[in-house]
Order: C-alpha cells, then sequence, then structure tokens
C-alpha cells in the first residue's frame, strides 16, 4: 500500500548524487511529496525515510521543525497556495486589508484552503518584494502591486 | 597534527591526546565542569551549554566539543562563566515540575543537583505551558515536562543502542522528544532496552517502579540510591553476559543498571533491565514437595500439560489422543493463561523436610543403580546454572551415580556447532570476541535473530555497520537487523550447506581465496575444492533461493574483506544437518583466513548465560571437564585419581537419547536441576509419554515446571538473584554473579543442595563455598587455570587467561595454531542434503521455530517477570499474509497448526518476516508448545534435534 508513486521515488532518487549524503535529500523529498499530495502523510514520511536509509523520526524530526509542511490529510494544502505579505512595506501599502479581503472573497482564513480545494491562504513575514508592495506569492511566483482592485481578477485566475 | 596538545586549565598545567576535548582533559585533571547534556559515553553535541569555560576568545566556548589546543588557557569558572550557567540553569528550572520524576525516584536528577549547587530555589521565571505525560510504555514513565532537551536519550537510542526510536518534533518552545512519528512510547517500536532512560539527567524518562512483596498486588516505589544496596552482579539470560547492578533493598531489587565492563560496556536489553521480578514471584517454591500416593501411576497433571482436548474436537482418524488444544478460559484469582494454575498441580504433592526428600532421592536413585546398573540412571544439567553447580552436577552424576548420562540444554543449542568446531579447528569455543564487530569490515550473520536473542551484543554489529562495516546477513526468516545489512539473503529454509558451498564455489574459480593461510593453516583443502567445484552459483541459485549474481557479489564481498567475523545461531545449529552447516562456516573462514587475528573469528552465539560454562564444567556426556575425554584411559585416570572413585569409560547418552531411553525403558531414574524439557525438547507428545515412564524422577527447580508435574520430588532451589557463582559468556569471559537476594522460605542454594545429595549418595562432598569448588574445577582444566575468584573481580577474565593478575584474558584465539593433532585446520567438505521433513500436500508449509526478545526459553521466568509478561502475553503464529488470505483467514485469527505429531491452537499474525510457505512459532508458550509440532530427528554427529524444519499444516 504505498502512497508514493514511483515517479515520486525516482524524482527523489535523482536528487541522490547531488549531494554528499542521502540525508542530505530529506527536505528535497519532503517539497517533492508536499508539492504533489499537497501534506506529506506519516506514511509518506516512512516511505521517505526507507528511501533515504533514516529511521522515520529523522525525517519527521526535520519536518515538524519546519511549518510550511503539513502533515494531517485534513489540513492539506490546495491546489494553489497564495502567501500575502504582511511585512512593514506590504503593510504601509495595505497589506492587511489585502489579506482580510482575499479572506472574505475566498471564504476561508488564512491557514485554510477554499472549499473548492483550489486556493490555500497563507500570509508571510515578508516576501523580499518590497518595491512591489502589496505583494503575494503564488505557490512560489511573485505577483507585484496587489491593489485592491486587482483583487477580483486573481482570484478569477487562481480558480480557472 | 601532533600527537598531544599541552595548555593550561585554572593556572594547572595539563598535557593530553590531540583531539581531547575541554571537558575531558579537565576531568582527567580533577577539574569538575558542569554539564547536562554530555555523558562520556555519547558523542557531545554541546546543546545545554551549562560547561562553558573561557578560552580568551570572544564568547565562552562549550568545553564538551571544544578541542584542546596548543598553549590553550583555560579557566572553567569566572564570575562571568559562573552568571551564564546561572542564568540557563534557571530558565531551565522555570520549566522543571520540582522535585521530578527522576529526584522522586533515585534521587539523582542531574539539574536540580545543580539547582542546589548554585542556591536556585525560588524560581525567578515564569512556568511556561504545561506539557504532556506519556504512561503508555510499561517500563518507561515518561514526563515531558521535565525533558530539557538534551539530547542524551537521542543519542543513547541511535548510537548506543542503533534503535533510532526518539527524536524531536516541532520547535522553540513547543519542540519535545518524539518517539517514531510522535507516537505515545508503548505504541511505538521502541524495544524498551531502557536506554534512554538510564541517559536521561532528569525526570523526562525514568524506570517504572517493578518490584513487589509477595503476595500483594501494590509496587513498591524506588527510592534514592543512597538507601539501597548495590550489588554487582551479570545478567541470568543470555549468552552475552551482560554486566549489571542490583539497587537492592528490604531482600526486594527495585531496579538494575548496565555497568560497565569490556563486554557490554553499560548496555542492557529489556530482559537484563527489567526481568528480574520473577525470583519474587508468589509461586516460587519454598518447601520440598513429594508426590502423594494416590498420584500414581505418574502423569502429567495440569491441563496444558497433559494436553486432553478441551472442548473435545473430534479428531481425524488415526490421530486419536493427539493433543488439541484450545485457549484456557482465565482461571480465577492469579491463576491465567500462560503459567501453571497451582491449584491444579500442587494436590499431587505433599510437603516435606529436606531430609525426608533427599533421602527419597537418594534411596530410589540407589535402589534403581543396584536393580538395573548405572547406566539406567541420567541427569540434565542446566546451561542457566553456575559454573560450580555444572561442575558439581556432573560430579554428582559421573562419581555417586556412576554413569556418563549427564547432558544438559547446550545439545539443543549448539552442539552440532561444538561438534563441527572440534573436528575442524580443534576447539568447540568461540575464538573472538563479539566486541571486536568494530574492527571486521565484514560480518557474516547467519541463522540468527540477533536483536531479540543477543540484544546487546547485536548493538555492537549495528554500531559497526554504522562506521563502514558491511553487514551480510543469511536466513529465511527476514531478521529486523537485515535493516543494517549491505546483503540480506533470504535463503530458503534448510539450504543453507548449498548457499556456502556456492559462495566457496566463487572464491575457489574466482582466486579469492587466502593461498598462504590455505597453505601454512589448514588440511585437506583439496577434497574441499573437488566438493565445491560441483555447486556453481548458477547450480545452486534455484535450490538456495539466491540467485546467482548475489552469491557472486556476496563471495566477492567475503572474499575481498581484509578481516571477516562470523558469527552464528541456532538457525545453522538446529538441523539435522547442523553440523554440517557449521562446518560449511568453518570452511569458509579456513577459506580465507578468517580465524585467528583481531576483527576475524568464527563465533556461535551462545544461547543461555553459562552454556559455554556448563559445558566447560563437564555437562556433557562424552567429557569431563574442559572437553577431556571420557573414551581416554589417561584423562579417566586423572579424573579417577582427582574424584578418587572408579569412573564409567562409556560415553553417556545425550539429552534426546536419553528421552528415548526413558521411553523404551533403559533409562529408570532422572535427576534434573534447572531444566524444562517437556517444553525445550521436541516432539512433545512424546516426552510426555517418556516422562510418564519414568520409575524416578526428582527435580530441583525455582518454580513447579511442566516437567516437575511428572516427578517424584521436587527440590525448591535457589534463583539465579540469590546465589553467588561464576558463569561464562559467549565470548569465553568467566564472571562472578554475585547473590542480590535471600532464598525465600526453605529454598536451598543448589551447591548446597548437590553437596547434601551426593553425601547421601554414599559419595561425601564437602565444600565451604562456591569458591572453593570454583578452585577445583579451575585445577583440572586448562581453560580456566589461575583463574581465581579475587582475580575476576567486577568484570571478570577471558579464558584462557594465563596471567590473570596483568591481563584480562585471551580475546583472539589460535593466531599461530589449532590445538588439533596436525596443528592444522581441517577442511571438512559437505554435501548438500534436505530435511528430513520435506513439505507434502498434507503438510505444504515448513514450520521455523524460535524466540522473541522479552522472553526466554520456556518461559519458567520471563512470564513470570510482569513487564516482559505484559509486553508478549501470549502465543501465535506468524503467517505471511498471502498464506492467510490463500487458507481464508483473518489476520488474528485463531488457527489451529497441525503436524504429524501433534497440533496446538493459536493467533495467527501476518508477517513479512517469513516468506509464503513457511511460518514461525516461538516456543516459550506452554498454552500452545511449538514443540508439540517439532520432529525429534536428529544430527548425526552434534545430536541436536531439527527445531528449525518440519512441515505443517493450518486450519482454521
Amino acid at each position: 500500500m504505498a502512497v508514493l508513486s514511483e515517479e515520486i521515488k525516482q524524482k527523489i532518487r535523482d536528487h541522490f548524487p547531488r549531494y554528499p549524503n542521502k540525508q542530505a535529500v530529506t527536505l528535497p523529498a519532503l517539497h517533492l511529496v508536499h508539492d504533489t499530495h499537497r501534506y506529506v502523510s506519516l506514511e509518506a514520511i516512512r516511505e521517505i525515510a526507507e528511501l533515504l536509509e533514516l529511521s522515520p523520526a529523522e525525517v519527521h524530526d526535520t519536518m515538524s521543525f519546519y511549518h510550511f509542511f503539513r502533515e494531517k490529510e485534513e489540513n492539506r494544502l490546495g491546489r494553489t497556495r497564495l502567501w500575502v505579505c504582511r511585512g512593514l512595506a506590504c503593510m504601509l501599502r495595505g497589506g492587511e486589508e489585502l489579506l482580510t479581503d482575499l479572506g472574505k472573497k475566498l471564504d476561508t482564513v488564512p491557514g485554510s484552503r477554499t472549499k473548492d480545494d483550489k486556493i490555500s491562504l497563507e500570509f508571510a513575514e515578508c516576501i523580499g518584494a518590497c518595491e512591489g508592495a502589496p505583494c503575494v506569492l503564488i505557490n512560489d511566483e511573485y505577483r507585484l502591486d496587489v491593489t485592491p482592485d486587482k483583487q477580483d481578477g486573481l482570484i478569477a485566475e487562481l480558480r480557472q | 597534527m601532533p600527537e598531544q596538545v599541552q595548555l593550561t586549565i585554572d593556572g594547572r598545567l595539563v598535557t593530553v591526546a590531540a583531539g581531547t576535548t575541554v571537558w575531558e582533559a579537565a576531568r582527567a585533571a580533577g577539574i569538575d565542569i558542569p554539564v547536562l547534556c554530555h555523558q562520556p559515553r555519547l558523542r557531545p553535541v554541546g546543546v545545554c551549554r551549562l560547561c562553558v569555560v573561557d578560552v580568551g576568545a570572544r564568547v565562552l566556548a562549550a568545553s564538551c566539543v571544544r578541542a584542546c589546543e596548543e598553549d590553550m588557557e583555560v579557566q572553567t569558572t569566572s564570575p562571568r562563566i559562573e552568571r551564564s550557567r546561572r542564568v540557563l540553569l534557571e530558565l531551565l528550572l522555570a520549566d522543571h515540575p520540582s522535585p521530578c520524576a527522576r529526584e522522586r525516584t533515585t534521587g539523582d536528577c542531574e539539574l536540580e543537583a545543580l539547582a542546589r549547587r548554585y542556591g536556585l530555589l525560588d524560581r525567578r521565571y515564569e512556568q511556561g505551558p504545561t506539557r504532556p505525560i506519556d504512561d503508555s510504555s510499561r517500563v518507561i514513565a515518561v514526563d515531558h515536562n521535565a525533558c530539557i532537551l538534551c539530547d542524551r536519550c537521542i543519542r543513547a537510542c541511535d548510537e548506543i543502542q542503533s534503535n533510532e526510536v526518539i527524536g524531536r518534533v516541532d520547535r522553540g518552545g513547543a519542540a519535545r522528544i518524539a518517539f517514531d512519528l510522535d507516537q505515545p512510547m508503548g505504541q511505538s517500536t521502541c524495544v524498551s532496552c531502557g536506554e534512554c532512560a538510564a541517559s536521561c539527567p532528569t525526570g523526562a524518562l525514568t524506570n517504572k517502579p517493578l518490584a513487589r512483596r509477595t503476595g500483594e498486588s501494590g509496587l513498591l516505589p524506588l527510592v534514592p540510591r543512597s538507601q539501597t544496596t548495590a550489588v554487582d552482579s551479570v545478567c541470568p539470560y543470555c549468552g552475552v553476559g551482560c554486566a549489571l547492578t542490583y539497587h537492592v533493598r528490604d531482600n526486594r531489587i527495585l531496579w538494575a543498571d548496565g555497568r560497565d565492563s569490556p563486554g557490554n560496556e553499560g548496555r542492557l536489553c529489556v530482559k537484563g533491565r527489567y526481568g528480574w521480578d520473577y525470583a519474587l514471584h508468589e509461586q516460587r517454591l519454598t518447601r520440598p514437595l513429594i508426590r502423594r500416593a494416590e498420584f500414581y501411576p505418574k502423569g502429567p497433571l495440569s491441563r496444558d500439560v497433559r494436553g486432553t482436548p478441551s472442548p473435545p474436537t473430534p479428531l481425524p482418524p488415526g490421530e486419536r489422543g493427539e493433543r488439541q488444544k484450545t485457549p484456557l478460559p482465565r482461571s480465577g484469582g492469579e491463576g491465567r493463561n500462560g503459567i501453571v494454575d497451582y491449584a491444579e498441580v500442587l494436590p499431587a504433592f505433599r510437603e516435606a523436610s529436606w531430609d525426608e526428600a533427599l533421602d527419597r532421592i537418594a534411596s530410589r536413585l540407589k535402589a534403581i543403580k543396584q536393580a538395573h546398573g548405572s547406566a539406567a540412571l541420567a541427569g540434565f544439567g542446566s546451561a542457566k546454572c553456575s559454573n560450580e553447580e555444572a561442575y558439581l552436577f556432573q560430579k554428582l552424576i559421573r562419581a555417586a551415580l556412576g554413569t556418563n548420562n549427564v547432558d544438559h540444554c547446550t545439545r539443543l543449542c549448539h552442539a552440532s556447532s561444538v561438534a563441527a568446531l572440534l573436528e575442524g579447528i580443534g576447539s568447540g569455543s568461540v575464538t573472538d570476541v563479539f566486541g571486536d564487530a568494530r574492527l571486521a569490515d565484514v560480518i557474516l550473520l547467519t541463522g540468527s535473530n540477533t536483536t531479540a536473542n543477543h540484544p546487546v551484543a547485536a548493538t555492537f554489529f549495528k554500531e559497526a555497520t554504522r562506521c563502514g562495516t558491511k553487514l551480510i546477513v543469511v536466513d529465511p526468516r527476514r531478521p529486523d537487523i537485515a535493516n543494517f545489512a549491505a546483503f540480506y539473503c533470504r535463503t530458503n529454509p534448510g539450504t543453507d550447506v548449498a548457499f556456502y558451498n556456492a559462495v566457496m564455489h566463487v572464491l575457489v574459480t574466482e582466486g579469492l581465496c587466502n593461498e598462504d593461510f590455505i597453505r601454512d593453516r589448514t588440511e585437506n583443502f583439496e577434497a574441499l575444492r573437488d566438493l565445491v567445484v560441483d555447486y556453481s552459483p548458477e547450480r545452486m541459485a534455484p535450490v538456495c533461493g539466491i540467485d546467482a549474481e548475489t552469491i557472486r557479489a556476496v563471495a566477492r564481498t567475503i572474499g575481498g574483506a581484509r578481516a571477516m567475523m562470523t558469527f552464528w545461531g541456532m538457525g545453522i545449529s538446529q538441523h539435522t544437518h547442523g553440523t554440517d552447516n557449521a562446518r560449511c562456516l568453518i570452511a569458509l573462514c579456513l577459506l580465507t583466513g578468517n580465524v585467528g587475528q583481531p576483527g576475524t573469528g568464527l563465533h556461535p552465539l551462545r544461547g543461555q548465560n553459562n552454556v559455554q560454562g556448563a559445558s566447560d564444567a563437564g555437562l556433557i556426556p562424552m567429557y569431563y571437564p574442559d572437553y577431556q575425554k571420557v573414551g581416554d584411559p589417561a584423562v579417566r585416570a586423572k579424573f579417577e585419581a582427582a574424584w578418587g572413585v572408579p569412573l564409567d569409560p562409556a560415553p553417556g547418552l545425550t539429552v534426546v537419547e536419553i528421552m528415548a531411553g526413558a521411553l523404551e525403558g533403559c533409562i529408570r531414574g532422572m535427576f534434573m536441576m534447572g531444566e524444562n524439557p517437556f517444553l525445550s525438547d521436541p516432539n512433545i507428545n512424546k516426552v510426555r509419554k517418556a516422562l510418564s515412564k519414568l520409575e524416578f524422577l526428582a527435580v530441583q527447580d525455582i518454580f513447579l515446571t511442566e516437567t516437575a508435574e511428572f516427578a517424584d520430588v521436587v527440590l525448591p532451589a535457589s534463583s539465579f538473584l540469590e546465589k553467588t557463582g561464576t558463569y561464562t559468556n559467549t565470548d569465553r569471559r568467566v564472571q562472578i554473579g554475585r547473590n542480590a537476594l535471600v532464598p525465600p522460605g526453605e529454598a536451598r542454594l543448589d551447591w548446597q543442595v548437590l553437596c547434601e545429595l551426593s553425601t547421601r549418595l554414599g559419595y561425601p562432598m564437602d565444600y565451604t563455598s562456591p569458591e572453593e569448588v570454583f578452585a577445583e574445577f579451575a585445577s583440572l582444566t586448562k581453560s580456566y587455570a589461575g583463574l581465581t575468584y579475587a582475580n575476576l573481580g567486577t568484570t571478570g577474565k577471558l579464558w584462557p587467561c594465563p596471567d590473570p593478575d596483568h591481563s584480562e584474558g585471551t580475546k583472539v584465539l589460535f593466531a599461530e595454531r589449532f590445538p588439533t593433532p596436525t596443528g592444522r585446520g581441517r577442511f571438512v567438505p559437505c554435501a548438500f542434503q534436505t530435511a528430513k521433513e520435506l513439505p507434502d500436500g498434507d503438510y505444504p508449509l515448513v514450520l521455523n521455530t524460535g524466540r522473541l526478545l522479552e522472553h526466554w526459553h520456556t518461559g519458567t521466568m520471563t512470564r513470570r517477570a510482569q513487564a516482559l509478561d505484559a509486553l508478549q502475553p501470549g502465543p501465535f503464529v506468524e503467517v505471511h499474509p498471502d498464506d492467510l488470505g490463500r487458507y481464508g483467514l483473518a489476520d488474528g485469527a485463531t488457527v489451529t497448526v497441525r503436524s504429524r505429531r501433534g497440533a496446538i491452537r493459536l493467533e495467527a499474525r501476518a508477517s513479512r518476516a517469513v516468506t509464503p510457505g513457511s511460518v514461525f512459532i516461538p516456543f516459550h508458550f506452554r498454552e500452545a508448545a511449538a514443540n508439540v509440532l517439532t520432529i525429534d530427528e536428529l544430527d548425526p554427529y552434534g545430536k541436536i534435534p531439527e527445531f528449525k524444519f518440519c512441515a505443517v499444516r493450518l486450519e482454521k
């Protein structure tokens, strides 16, 4: 009852030559699984540990340090993870309001996903794009100057 | 890099080896630096920062990780340092539940001790949020509130025991230790070795109480160390012979600690650390018992031992009267599944005085001797007893009863290994010590579930693999240690000879042999070469189930090894071709020159704590002490002179032969000390008939065992924990086990019982102490010569030990010559033969039997140790999920396992450790005794039964 597909396993194995040891592939492997499954189940941790020749506790140890990763299925991510920056520059240019508005329009709260599973809303503490405040990350792509008039367009785009 | 560095610590000039840490250098100089996260046996990590010192740099340095440098000037204390330590302690104490569980029990919380030292009795910081308590483990209490995240438990679990169960979860204030994937400890893969609790500085991980007063249910709390007596002893269970310390108060052991010794280096497993409370069990025998007249003719007394159908089930024709077993209902009171209900068996006996009981034994044995001769008598000693007891026992049987019919359970574990070793290299002992695994670059481990049966030895193997040693595991049932293996070869059951001959074929044909060694140290190589030529990997692959390429890869790894150690267990020895299996391993080591140097050697891992010693002491029908041949007139003359009586020149019968003799009527009277053949011998239905048929049986044991139900007289013996004696571990390390407790009631020390009985048999024995017995035994041997209680000390010696005052003894034997007539090791080529009873249409599955981590042999001790019993409460059969599906069985269903000899009912458990077509049953459980099924066919040389292979079938 393997939860990791052979394709993901191969992608993880493909990382081995790039690092001095298999343990170093822990984070890339977690990201690969997290990106695909939208969370990393305990069973997936066991399978990652087996691939990396680590104890499951070691992989879990690393993963639980980073709140970036979701561990439970009910808490899994939507298709797109939308990070709204509330760093100082963004805050001064309407970042907090952007987060509140998006939450209302998406009918969700930061840390949760929309009912259609398409969007997970998150807040971020400065994503390093202060020149484009208020800004967001769509998964790991920047979108700058998200002024109130651009909110509906953004949501429509992510709902497609 | 210089070899030595010189520095000053607190103004003192010290010189240390390069690489020494400041903390170690200070400690060696007698300067104490407080520390919480570091322990000398752990890799330092420098996380608690309490050990900071001033090395003249901008910031303070953690001395546990900072290496000494030339001309370094170290200050271990200053107002700045003390302020730093004080603040750290205050922060740690803010969350600490004082007094914590450790302070409340053994009274040695290191954090609270430092708090007292620094006068930090008031809290300055606010307490953080409360953390959880985890009570799920049977033996260890977890309180996350007392945890200071020092990492010691994690390193103890990972690096000392290599179990890798403990990790951390989360971060910052929420960070805490976690088991596996943050499961409760009791539901994790934790094996309850207790190394974490032994390493924890605070009350986060502490031992739970296990001791009770007899007859009371409440547990006795652990008390501060200062209020207990510390008794340095050894573990009573397996052949690893771990050194430990029992903490005793009021004739009760409260807990055990691992003790530093060259053997176990302070490590213990669950049995040693938590399995000693059997001695306090209320079923201990306290007075001699004599069978009442109305319970003749003799027979089994309890339902489990009778094995009568209950409820009666129709049996297939021809099998009527065979054992048919259903799980027993739990009986009332203390009686329950798993151990005998005394209400069922005690009515058959009346209490008697020692005089009456001993006189009865003496007169009955003498009468049988007069009527039928000495050959009608036999004795079973035990590898659980000390060297002194074994020596006296065989002396009693030989000198007082006049027969060599004396044997013990080693016959059932390594007799075939010993036979092959004696023939091949002239000595039946191991040639190395298991701790040298660190020096090997390849370890071959075969037929051994080491993590269950020699758990502490396994920690050294696992550790070696982390340092680059390649582990090759060969076993039909996948042992957990295969997780650490470079090669795991799942051979077909019973095909070891085929596999190793194929490996040797590759070595010979690819020029991977050590030709110098073969030329200088061995003989008969040509015969081996001529045989293995026919065993190509391609031909053997379908026989042994390992593909030819893997066989070649294994052979090349062995052939390329600088040093290889070979360890094996019952998977090799307990076959009708067990001697052949061992011969192959010996040949493999001779072929590659892997005997006689550090990091090489042949090591059959000994089962019982004193298998080596009991054999050394002469509990063998064909040998006097130290393997001196009974049949050799010069040897016999030596012992006749020493013991002052004529001795029987004929070698005696072995364990299974004695049982067969009892059935045939040629063995009429027996004396058994600490053995339980009813459960440990193959084919129980036959053993039952044999024991019932004995004219007279005396049993000396600590409980009324299954075997004792057939006894005429039962003598209450003392447990390991109540006596002093020497025990020889698998490495040949002779160690003193010291009495921690006083025997209950009228129970007597075994050596005194033997002396009393021998005297009444007309052969007076008069010793004042076990030490005097040891001196006599040692004086008749070469191996033990020179050893005394005084020079054995607290950590023992490895025999042979020619210079006991200055040496620890001999780790590696046969560096230059083998003790064979020619001085050479002998190749003994073996052709592959199949097991005696192969699976067929009626009985299509192969049964393998063995042991579990938590239990010991027939369970007499471990099923009366609360924690061990709770961890493994009942019998089961491991079945591959495919086979479960094939038979339409669910995981957890109750099934009947039937062989041609009998049937048992027990729980089926899905397991991928076994292959489809094979099943595994642990033999500890009287209510579903695996040996009802096993076959009593013997290896022709070692006379060991085939416990590892017989044909069975599953029924719903």
